[in-house]
């Protein structure tokens, strides 16, 4: 479902002295559907590099980013905006929604983007808020003013209500207390089961363990550091 | 799928200056390109070539006609042309002043679009200035006052009104938040996502805001001097940009 072949990074800095610095070599990875990999490595050795790279974000200087049948590398804008609605989800650590749009409607848009009945959508949004502790109260009002845990919660909800082939966690369980943490990992659990890819930065090692399959170290592909 | 718009090498020139040269994409339905650029580099330039409000120099736009398939806007007569700006195309100006007539009331300025292209209901016509009214978060009761009454944001939120009325496929769009204060930017932004997404609107936004961008575009082309100098998926160009602009643009912005 995501593989990675030889895929390197650097960023070229023009306006510090043309700076080129590269943080990213040789670096493959392969997983399979139903499969969870945690990517491990030092702060700074690139688990978020590689994460941006998969889904597009960042640009990758050489190698294939193939992503169900795309590769990610060398998609035109669109096929990668149709690869993010359809296929590949992502949860970042922070939430970035426009002013004003219900808590409710937020988490419910990726599925109304990929066309669902605006009920169904809804409803589901409703069933994962309610999982993932957010009183009903507040599914009327814009998250931007939530706490910094709910606002997290509500990205978890939103990154899991379209049930996308591939999904990228950065971070998932950070903070979260034992019950929603709990929470979050029978999420993975069940996107795995209907055959999720999952490609994951864990920090938390009990999490890692009970949901990943398999360790990828990144520092592996950090040119100067791997012999 | 075909592109509704294929821009094909424009360039306009201004005596010796440059005013925007060699400027190619196709957009495809539901898109939304931002343009953004420092005053000067050639944006709003190409905006106006794109819309048919400036003759380009060189080069094709290739727009995919309902009734005719793909035609170049360039060399259609002007009759044609504003037709085509009457019916698929939009343009939201960046002072609403120069897109409203401001002596013809809220409900009037709707209504003359929906005339235009051969509206005659008085009924009808009323009853869709005060729904669309209604879309853009405006009283139904303020449709007989003029938008002189209004406040900015209100008139940038009629003009949109005025201009989606007719079910249009490509807007243009001007710098359509400049010049309005942050908490009224933040709710037109919020309203034309909303348009956009429910109409499947293509669009086009010229603008200097690379906050507005994140927000509306899909895709994003960087402008210097009249040449495009980078383009690409719009996050992906703001979070890793490579060119030497773009990188100082980006870095330019102040963080909040």
């Amino acid at each position: 479902m995501i593989e990675l072949v030889n895929v390197s990074k650097r960023f070229t800095l023009h306006n510090q002295g043309g700076a080129a610095i590269p943080v990213m070599e040789g670096a493959c990875l392969q997983v399979g559907p139903g499969e969870c990999v945690a990517l491990t490595g030092a702060s700074g050795a690139g688990k978020s590099t590689l994460m941006r790279v998969i889904y597009g974000n960042y640009l990758a200087a050489s190698g294939q980013v193939r992503v169900g049948g795309v590769d990610v590398a060398r998609a035109e804008p669109r096929e990668i905006l149709a690869l993010r609605r359809e296929t590949l989800g992502y949860v970042s650590q922070f939430l970035r929604v426009v002013p004003r749009v219900p808590t409710l409607d937020v988490v419910a848009e990726p599925l109304l983007a990929v066309g669902s009945d605006r009920q169904a959508a809804l409803d589901r949004a409703a069933g994962l808020l309610r999982r993932l502790n957010i009183p009903e109260r507040l599914w009327t009002l814009s998250p931007t003013t939530f706490s910094g845990g709910e606002q997290q919660r509500v990205n978890i909800a939103r990154g899991f209500a379209h049930e996308y082939p591939a999904m990228l966690l950065d971070e998932p369980t950070a903070s979260l207390d034992a019950q929603n943490r709990e929470t979050v990992l029978s999420l993975i659990q069940e996107a795995k089961e209907r055959g999720a890819a999952i490609v994951g930065i864990f920090h938390d090692v009990a999490a890692r363990e009970r949901v990943c399959d398999r360790e990828v170290n990144v520092s592996d592909f950090t040119p100067g550091v791997a012999a | 799928m075909t592109p509704l718009l294929q821009v094909k090498g424009i360039g306009k020139r201004y005596g010796a200056r440059i005013g925007c040269t060699d400027v190619s994409f196709d957009l495809y339905p539901g898109e939304v390109m931002g343009i953004v650029g420092e005053s000067g580099s050639g944006k709003s330039t190409l905006l106006n070539c794109l819309a048919g409000h400036l003759e380009p120099d060189a080069g094709q736009v290739i727009f995919e006609t309902r009734a005719n398939g793909p035609v170049d806007t360039v060399t259609m007569s002007e009759p044609e042309r504003r037709m085509l700006g009457r019916t698929d195309w939009a343009f939201v100006h960046q002072h609403a002043r120069d897109g409203l007539r401001m002596s013809v009331s809220a409900g009037g300025n709707i209504g003359e679009r929906l005339m235009a292209v051969g509206d005659r209901h008085y009924g009808n016509i009323r009853h869709k200035a005060i729904d669309w009214l209604g879309r853009v978060e405006i009283e139904a009761e303020r449709v007989d006052d003029r938008p002189t009454a209004f406040s900015g944001g209100m008139q940038q939120r009629l003009q949109i009104a005025r201009n989606l009325v007719t079910g249009p496929r490509l807007v243009f769009m001007d710098e359509p938040t400049g010049g309005l204060d942050v908490s009224v930017q933040a709710r037109l932004l919020d309203l034309l996502r909303g348009l956009v997404r429910e109409m499947a609107l293509s669009a086009i936004i010229v603008t200097h805001d690379l906050a507005v961008v994140r927000l509306l575009a899909d895709r994003l082309m960087v402008m210097k001097d009249g040449r495009v100098v980078e383009a690409g998926l719009t996050d992906q160009v703001l979070d890793d940009p490579q060119h030497v602009y773009t990188q100082l643009l980006v870095s330019s912005v102040l963080q909040v």
